[in-house]
């Protein structure tokens, strides 16, 4: 289907590329239908609202610059998702991604993270239960971070 | 709003199974005990706040230029 984006203008879009969020995201309730694309730039993917084209999200997997992350969500919450214990390759974890004039300082939301399961294209943004995690994490501090403890 | 006077030691119920206690009051701080099933959800009000207001700064990220990482990462 054809699909108006903020980022990309008019695109074609693939049906299994279509997830619900049947809670919405926090301040954005009553938008609940999202396309998930990849980003010109790896590793971001965005998350289109279908009928909102100036709404979109960026999103990153935030393992990439926390390898240590878990998002700390209740097993219960997740079967809201159909994801259980052991459906880990169903499981996509995304943090959004906040960019300021200053892209350097860009932030990713790691006590809100998006789950989504790409066998059922259901998602929903999460509050995380550890207390560790804030809104904003400095991305490129942390890449930082994680190169130097390496050496 | 529904608005009800409680005193210490006191509590209220919320459908059946949400007991909502006041545990202490201290000066205009308020300490209150939530004994809840584990899949009602509890967090203070700031904490939705705080997420939702991050939504909506994502949601101005400007579009035009997301940053490349590809640098720093094949630097590892």
């Amino acid at each position: 289907m054809e699909l108006k984006t903020k980022p990309f203008g008019v695109i074609n879009i693939e049906e299994k590329q279509k997830i619900t969020f049947t809670r919405g995201i926090f301040g954005f309730d009553n938008i609940r239908e999202y396309a998930l694309l990849n980003a010109s730039q790896w590793p971001f993917f965005w998350l289109q609202a279908i009928d909102v084209p100036d709404l979109a999200f960026i999103l990153i997997d935030p393992l990439i610059f926390r390898p240590d992350y878990t998002p700390d969500v209740d097993e219960s919450d997740l079967l809201e998702l159909e994801l259980g214990p052991d459906d880990k390759d169903k499981k996509l974890v995304f943090s959004i991604v906040t960019v300021p004039d200053d892209q350097k300082k860009m932030t990713a939301n790691l006590q809100g993270p998006i789950i989504i399961n790409r066998e059922n294209r259901t998602g929903r943004q999460f509050i995380s239960t550890n207390q560790k995690w804030s809104v904003r994490h400095f991305i490129m501090d942390e890449l930082a971070e994680k190169g130097g403890s390496k050496c | 709003m529904l608005i009800l006077s409680r005193k210490i030691n006191e509590s209220i119920i919320i459908d059946d199974n949400i007991e909502l206690s006041i545990v202490d009051v201290k000066g205009d701080q308020v300490k209150i005990g939530i004994d809840a099933p584990k899949n009602i959800k509890v967090f203070r009000k700031e904490v939705y706040q705080a997420i939702q207001e991050e939504n909506r700064a994502a949601a101005r990220s400007a579009v035009d230029v997301i940053p490349s990482l590809e640098d720093i990462l094949k630097k590892e």
